[in-house]
């Protein structure tokens, strides 16, 4: 079990107030994404949850039970740090063994959960290594198999993957998301990763200085997100925002329309303007078309066979029927 | 043109650090050598470097007076005893300023520091009554305590500069990992400090051997250490220079060499945390 609420929750360093009253139900089972800018507050909330900070006012309850004043160890849960954090003087065998240790549990119990977890992340030949002798992956395996041992009622993760680099990463994300679709324990992850979240989370919680701006699924997000940031902050390239008459067209202050759903051709379409930088990744190709009247770049993402040079002008059709409109204080116009 | 520059300046800067070394060691080479001379040879005018006749009788003669090792059976428990209590309040005290500090951290860490800055002998006569009324004038445990007094903001002021480089998370990943505060300290945070608690180890194992104004006003007879057995060859009815060296190179042979084998972890350790 690992069902998580927040109620009401706050956190104010001295006078600074970092998370506003804030509500958040996490449903048993679920992989949750706290994702948002840096400083949004998304860490602070997961040492919340972890009981590493304290709360300033409100409750946290863990199936249940109220929490907030629990001390970390006795939450039942378990915490996959940025930097691993794991322990440099023990050995990867005593790294894992470490949170089991500390609950007493039989060494022939210890014995079989390690052997387990080893062989469940490929870590069997590394067991007597210090984890200095470790590549970053392994590492972060170390640290995932001490946090699985204990068995806890959710884990909790922070920006585990930012350590390592772009191939390993995706690696690792499929390793996590097989890791729970396995335990179906719950999960909270946090990360600055707006990809890491599309593709990971069962749910995203979206914050901004401490506010929760939305929550959903993927899909959900993408394709309705409730205001300009969201809008702005899910999806990649990010979505391009027209206003003036061009939106005021859709009867709306700002009328936001993804590159993937922008067709580029020489020759006809509504809005015109001269291609920039163009990104080839092969698969596809981003161009950035200045000089449209409509703002100051707009992103289209075309086939990769597509190809226009810089200084070539070009016409844009946009998707009339996937484009978001936001009114003047930002926020979705529904259809 | 810049090459022979850095050459001329590495030349240089060898040579300044020799001559300083050589110009720090002097004193003690002396008093090695003049230990080796006759009283008349180490007096002699002008002074004999190393051309004179060898000998042991020095060495005979104090080890006859005095009882050399009740004095260095005390230095070792004065200094070892001292520092040992001085780490066992200290890591905890270190651990709260270093991982969990509050406002007044830094205002307390220099409190501490300028209790140093006060002349000892301006703390004497108070602490000289206070151990006449506990009766621990002249006991080796007053003695502990005193001097482990006088080196505790230096144990503490290392030992937070060595937890200070230690991440954070990793303390908080034993906590929720399931550690009570004693085990995260006794098992994580301890054993890796060892390097850093080491170099204190020794340093303050160095500072308390070679206390000698409390050591000498504290003791007379029982609990005398190495220092107060050298400055009883100090005497007003003439200095015998020869003995007097022998005593001196006695005392401190044990403590140089801790500090000769030691050096690689004192080094590393004094310089912990400025060079990384």
């Amino acid at each position: 079990m690992g069902r998580i609420t927040l109620d009401k929750v706050t956190k104010s360093f001295g006078t600074a107030q970092v998370i506003p009253p804030l509500d958040l139900t996490i449903e048993d089972g679920e992989f949750t994404v706290f994702v948002g800018p840096s400083g949004c507050g998304k860490s602070t909330l997961l040492r919340l949850i972890a009981g590493l900070e304290d709360v300033s006012s409100g409750q946290i309850r863990i199936d249940g039970e109220d929490a907030t004043m629990t001390p970390p160890a006795k939450r039942g849960l378990s915490m996959v740090f940025q930097s691993y954090a794991l322990y440099p003087h023990m050995s990867v065998r005593k790294n894992i063994a470490f949170p089991m240790r500390m609950a007493k549990m039989p060494q022939e119990e210890q014995d079989r959960r390690i052997e387990a977890a080893a062989k469940a992340l490929n870590l069997t030949d590394y067991l007597e290594r210090r984890p200095g002798q470790l590549s970053g992956g392994q590492r972060q395996r170390v640290a995932i198999g001490r946090a699985i041992v204990r068995e806890p009622s959710a884990f909790l993760f922070d920006e585990p993957l930012s350590n390592l680099d772009a191939a390993l990463r995706v690696g690792m994300r499929m390793e996590i998301s097989e890791l729970h679709k396995k335990l179906a324990t719950t999960m909270i992850y946090v990360t600055h990763d707006q990809v890491e979240a599309m593709t990971m989370a069962d749910k995203i919680v979206v914050l901004r200085a401490g506010y929760v701006e939305q929550v959903g699924s993927p899909l959900d997000l993408y394709r309705a997100p409730r205001n300009l940031f969201v809008a702005g902050f899910i999806g990649s390239p990010k979505m391009n925002f027209i206003e003036g008459p061009e939106a005021a067209k859709y009867d709306a202050h700002t009328i936001g329309v993804r590159p993937e759903h922008i067709s580029i051709s020489a020759d006809e379409g509504p809005w015109s303007g001269v291609v920039g930088v163009s990104e080839h990744l092969g698969s596809d190709t981003f161009f950035h078309i200045h000089d449209t009247g409509l703002a100051e770049t707009i992103t289209v993402r075309a086939d990769g066979e597509v190809s226009f040079h810089h200084g070539d002008r070009v016409h844009l059709t946009p998707r009339t029927d996937v484009i978001h409109r936001f009114d003047t204080a930002g926020l979705r116009i529904n259809q | 043109m810049a090459r022979s520059i850095t050459q001329r300046r590495k030349a240089i800067n060898t040579a300044a650090a020799w001559a300083v070394g050589l110009l720090i060691f002097f004193p003690i080479l002396w008093t090695i050598l003049t230990s080796f001379k006759t009283e008349a040879q180490a007096i002699n005018d002008p002074p004999l470097f190393l051309f004179f006749d060898w000998t042991l009788e020095n060495y005979a003669v104090v080890q006859e007076r005095s009882d050399y090792m009740r004095f260095l059976w005390n230095s070792i428990i004065v200094a070892g005893g001292s520092t040992i209590l001085g780490i066992i309040i200290a890591v905890p005290a270190a651990w709260s300023m270093a991982f969990v500090p509050s406002n007044r951290t830094k205002d307390i860490l220099l409190w501490m520091l300028s209790t140093k800055m006060l002349p000892a002998v301006g703390v004497l006569y108070p602490i000289y009554l206070i151990f006449i009324r506990l009766g621990l004038l002249d006991s080796r445990i007053g003695l502990v305590v005193v001097l482990m007094l006088i080196n505790l903001p230096i144990i503490i002021w290392m030992l937070y500069t060595y937890f200070k480089e230690i991440p954070g998370e990793i303390l908080e990943a034993a906590r929720m990992d399931g550690a009570t505060l004693k085990e995260e300290i006794l098992y994580v945070l301890t054993p890796m400090a060892v390097p850093g608690i080491a170099s204190t180890l020794l340093l303050n194992i160095i500072l308390a051997w070679n206390e000698a104004f409390w050591t000498l006003n504290l003791t007379a007879a029982k609990a005398a250490p190495l220092t107060a057995f050298i400055a009883s060859y100090s005497s007003p009815e003439g200095l015998f220079y020869a003995k007097l060296s022998a005593a001196s190179t006695m005392a401190i042979a044990p403590i140089l060499i801790l500090g000769w084998f030691s050096q690689k972890q004192l080094v590393r350790g004094l310089t912990f945390g400025a060079v990384k």
